[in-house]
């Protein structure tokens, strides 16, 4: 549903506004280092511009400060619907390594709603790529959460509450649930 | 002397070719010592939780619904693949994987569970006693979590106005 979303909404060039709330810049320059020749994204159309009044995309490094937060929304806002927000490095996508200082609020998605995540400190810039070509459905989903359940040991447990007494018997109903 | 200059530029510039890497078409291999997702491999896991211990970002969280189960809990969101936790599990059982395409649309598609099979003590059943006070003060890591309260969870939220977009991300426990 998102994917044809996005193929009618974002089908033509994406302009991308870049907006650091509070990051180490790590994560800019690898944005940056995506728009030159070597990681040439211009070729599909991606362009960066200076005003979140001109984009489509926001491209979102740092976590949301205590001061910069508000700051955040209001850029948010400012960019003309349909938009859409991706979060880059650990600090946007989950508060970064300072997650529980007093000036930091958290992750961006406790402040604008966001629409893909690259995660990495920083990401490489074909990480980059990667999450914007998985945007326009370019790329395969290669992120799967993993889990693991071990051979399941039943143990039996018996209550008092359930022995039934007939005919002078006393029988425990198994419980399957521990 | 304008115009050889322009020449100039123009001949090294072409000397150069293309440089442009073909990315999303081909796959681009990573240096040798490039560290990517953390993979838990949980037949190797002992459930000693140093990883939890020593997370620099607290993103491997650890959880004991009942005295035979441990449940280990790697969300990845922050995650800065520092490596320490592989560095330092006894049983080598946390890779650092070469994976760096982890972008997607839902941040729990990076998590990993675990549920290890501990045994326990079936003498007496309680060998650890519980720590006292003095002893909170020195824990650290997953001791001090208390994931019944979400303690581990940053309460600073009511600085913006309004509800925030996105509550704060619940662990799922069973």
């Amino acid at each position: 549903m998102l994917k044809d979303f996005l193929k009618k909404y974002f089908g033509r060039s994406l302009w991308v506004y870049h907006c650091n709330s509070g990051g180490c810049n790590g994560c800019d320059i690898e944005v940056v280092n995506v728009l030159t020749p070597y990681y040439d994204v211009e070729r599909f159309g991606i362009k960066l511009v200076g005003s979140p009044r001109h984009a489509d995309v926001m491209l979102c490094q740092g976590p949301a400060g205590r001061a910069t937060a508000p700051a955040l929304k209001r850029a948010y806002e400012a960019v003309p619907e349909p938009k859409l927000v991706f979060a880059i490095g650990s600090c946007a996508c989950g508060g970064g390594l300072w997650h529980d200082t007093y000036n930091v609020i958290g992750p961006i998605e406790k402040v604008i709603p966001v629409h893909f995540y690259i995660p990495g400190c920083p990401p490489r810039p074909e990480a980059i790529i990667y999450g914007v070509a998985l945007a326009l459905g370019a790329v395969e989903k290669k992120a799967v959460p993993t889990e693991y359940h071990p051979v399941k040991f039943p143990i039996v447990r018996y209550h008092p509450e359930d022995i039934h007494v007939e005919n002078g018997w006393a029988t425990y109903d198994k419980l399957e649930k521990v | 002397m304008y115009l050889l200059s322009k020449i100039k530029e123009t001949i090294l510039s072409l000397k150069a070719g293309r440089v442009t890497l073909t990315y999303p078409v081909d796959p681009r291999p990573v240096p040798e010592r490039f560290r990517g997702r953390p993979v838990f491999q949980p037949d190797k896991c002992i459930g000693c939780a140093g990883c939890a211990n020593n997370c620099p970002a607290r993103e491997i969280l650890i959880a004991d619904p009942c005295q035979e189960m441990r449940v280990v809990m790697y969300l990845g969101r922050r995650c800065t693949y520092c490596g320490r936790c592989a560095d330092l599990c006894p049983e080598k059982a946390i890779v650092m994987s070469r994976e760096y395409e982890n972008a997607s649309p839902k941040i729990t598609d990076i998590r990993q569970n675990l549920e290890i099979w501990m045994g326990t003590c079936q003498r007496c059943g309680r060998c650890f006693k519980d720590a006292g006070p003095l002893d909170q003060l020195m824990m650290k890591g997953y001791r001090f979590d208390d994931l019944s309260a979400e303690l581990w969870v940053y309460k600073s939220k009511d600085y913006l106005d309004g509800e925030p977009v996105v509550k704060d991300i619940d662990i799922e426990l069973d």
